[in-house]
């Protein structure tokens, strides 16, 4: 089997006396298309927002290429109320913020789109790429990186190419049609330059065909950058197409995991959808 | 419509000697148009300090109000390393100069750059804690730092140093070339980072902070960097404001002053640099200048017109100020830049403009 490129280790995440996420575990190895679903409010965006340093988890560890990204455990007034699992297994506490864990390969996109919205679409790729760039404040200002800025500017062009925005890239990002913000989104995600493409839930909102689009467009781009994605799907049709593996949270707690043909007959799966007739 | 590149560049090159040629010609005949030598050189230097709010307020999102405070810095800075060591005695003649200070006189740039960095320095120290805060927040706190400037400035521990609350005067003089040019050079250079790399990151934390971080922008180092920048610049405006005032004293930077930078920045459009000089440039003009008739008593016709008296000035300033805001709610220029196709296509649609203005009210009348 292929390396492990994301590990999420018993997370659980606490907000108050409510818990979110309980004690979640989950691999993605290099290459795959592994989704995470569940009912509505099972905690799979707030799992996504601990792996990408949004939130630091009440307890668990989250590594990305064998290094320990994040860590946490119960400390303060949670100590007290905790009320996950795993208590005194962990007792680092590592936390990299969102922009340094964009830094290391992972990059994301939003449930709700969040472009930057009055730029153009040229802009809004160009501006990912300013993480990688090796110019400092002085040089930038004077222009003493042109080759490096003309370098950005060329392969924000051809990503733009690629995704098929270039007819569009000097559109402002609002102004673009639903379907092709998303498809936007995914194109800076793609320009910092990622091994792990994050998606929260990609096809929100989508109609049949623009999920269709959706779907073969997430295969390409996985295919030519070598890509390995790990997204949160509600669209059935998606996350059974595309997936490799796919994970199942419930009311916080993962109750499934498999192929989606295992998922597709899993009773708790099933259970956890269409719910359990009360008599039984 | 698209203007070829060579008909753009004579016109930039037009302007650029018709502006040098009003500039000789103003040197030149100084006495006679005191008002527009005055109202060209304070123009340019506030165009300076409007630009450095932008690049905070209107480019990177952070709501700061503390611009009269750094300018404070910067002029004084600016002040106490110029005043020529002979004429020192006569301006602390009330508690001496500190020694330490007192035989240093730097050159003119230096002195300026100096005043820069003594703003970029406050500005570095106070904006990791401050920066932490968002919008009003940070406005409130940014306002509170500057109001301790000026207290600390005025305050008679201060006096060997900033000569307290009396003041500092005796600045040499610098020729309106220098007050100018150096207004247009800091302004260049803030155009520049606002279209590099990092302006452009600026301008992503502007319009989502949490999809900037996501795409690998470290807040709080862009952040400060914007905050110290901008500082950097105000400090630079305000040795250029005491370069052209010749005396300065605390009560100049209090927070009135901030206000009418925001006041310039939010008429030129939040986010427009070219906005920015421009309005700093009406406003200057129309507060000194354009409307000092409205404070004269006017007479027509042998009946004196009751309300032109001093300070009536003011009250037409902020009526019009009220026209700008509500007919123009984004500014002079929004957040678009000056181009020549902007003007000229502003040019053959007044005709239309005004034909359909016609219409409007015809309309109404029916």
């Amino acid at each position: 089997m292929s390396k492990t490129i994301l590990k999420a280790e018993d997370i659980t995440m606490q907000f108050g006396g409510v818990v979110a996420v309980n004690n979640f575990s989950m691999e993605v190895h290099e290459g795959e298309i592994v989704a995470l679903i569940g009912p509505n409010g099972a905690g799979k965006t707030t799992a996504f927002n601990v792996i990408t340093g949004v939130y630091a988890p009440t307890n668990g560890a989250v590594y990305f290429d064998e290094q320990m990204i994040i860590s946490n455990y119960p400390q303060g007034k949670m100590k007290k109320m905790y009320a996950g699992e795993n208590e005194g297994k962990y007792t680092k506490k590592i936390e990299k913020t969102p922009d340094q864990i964009t830094k290391l390969g992972v990059a994301r996109t939003f449930q709700n789109i969040r472009l930057f919205k009055s730029l153009t679409v040229f802009d809004n790729v160009l501006i990912a790429k300013h993480m990688r760039s090796k110019a400092n404040v002085f040089s930038a200002t004077f222009r003493l990186n042109a080759k490096e800025e003309k370098k950005n500017r060329e392969e924000t062009r051809k990503l733009l190419e690629i995704v098929g925005l270039l007819d569009v890239q000097n559109e402002i990002a609002s102004s673009l049609p639903y379907g092709k913000q998303r498809h936007l989104e995914i194109a800076r995600a793609l320009a910092t330059e990622p091994k792990l493409l994050l998606l929260d839930e990609p096809a929100a909102g989508m109609n049949p065909q623009e999920t269709d689009e959706l779907t073969a467009f997430i295969k390409r781009v996985k295919e030519q950058f070598g890509l390995t994605v790990f997204m949160i799907e509600h669209h059935m049709d998606l996350v059974m197409e595309i997936s490799d593996r796919i994970y199942v949270l419930d009311f916080g707690k993962p109750i499934a995991s498999g192929t989606p043909d295992e998922i597709q007959n899993n009773k708790r799966v099933i259970e956890a959808y269409l719910g359990v007739p009360e008599d039984e | 419509m698209n203007m070829k590149k060579t008909t753009k560049t004579i016109c930039t090159l037009i302007a650029a000697a018709a502006f040098i040629v009003l500039l000789v010609f103003l040197e030149s005949n100084k006495n006679k148009y005191g008002m527009a030598v005055t109202v060209l050189q304070k123009g340019f230097i506030l165009a300076v300090v409007a630009v450095s709010m932008n690049l905070l307020n209107g480019f990177t999102g952070l709501f700061s109000l503390g611009q009269a405070g750094f300018m404070a810095l910067g002029a004084y800075t600016y002040a106490i390393f110029t005043i020529p060591v002979e004429s020192r005695a006569s301006v602390y003649y009330i508690s001496g100069m500190n020694p330490v200070l007192a035989g240093i006189e730097l050159p003119m740039l230096v002195a300026l750059v100096a005043a820069g960095l003594m703003a970029a320095a406050f500005a570095a120290v106070i904006g990791f804690p401050v920066l932490r805060l968002k919008s009003d927040y940070l406005a409130i706190a940014t306002l509170g730092f500057s109001e301790i400037i000026r207290a600390l400035i005025a305050s008679p521990q201060m006096d060997t140093i900033t000569n307290g609350s009396y003041g500092l005067k005796s600045i040499p003089a610098a020729s309106i070339y220098v007050v100018v040019g150096l207004c247009i050079i800091c302004i260049a250079i803030m155009a520049l980072l606002i279209n590099s790399s990092f302006g452009r990151a600026f301008k992503a934390i502007r319009e989502d902070e949490i999809a900037a971080e996501a795409m690998g922008i470290n807040l709080l180092k862009h952040k400060e960097l914007a905050f110290v920048i901008s500082s950097f610049f105000a400090g630079i405006g305000g040795g250029l404001l005491a370069m052209f005032m010749r005396s300065i004293d605390s009560s100049t930077f209090k927070i009135a002053m901030t206000y009418d930078i925001l006041l310039i920045v939010v008429i030129g459009g939040m986010g427009s640099i070219t906005g920015s000089v421009l309005s700093a440039l009406l406003v200057t003009a129309s507060k000194e200048w354009w409307l000092r008739f409205f404070d004269e008593p006017l007479t027509i016709a042998g009946v004196n017109i009751p309300l032109f008296r001093n300070g009536f000035r003011m009250v037409i300033f902020s009526i019009l100020l009220m026209v700008v805001v509500l007919f123009y709610r984004r500014g002079i220029m929004g957040t678009s830049e000056f181009s020549w196709e902007g003007l000229t296509g502003l040019i053959k649609s007044i005709p239309s403009r005004v034909t359909s203005l016609f219409h409007k009210k015809e309309g109404a009348a029916r």
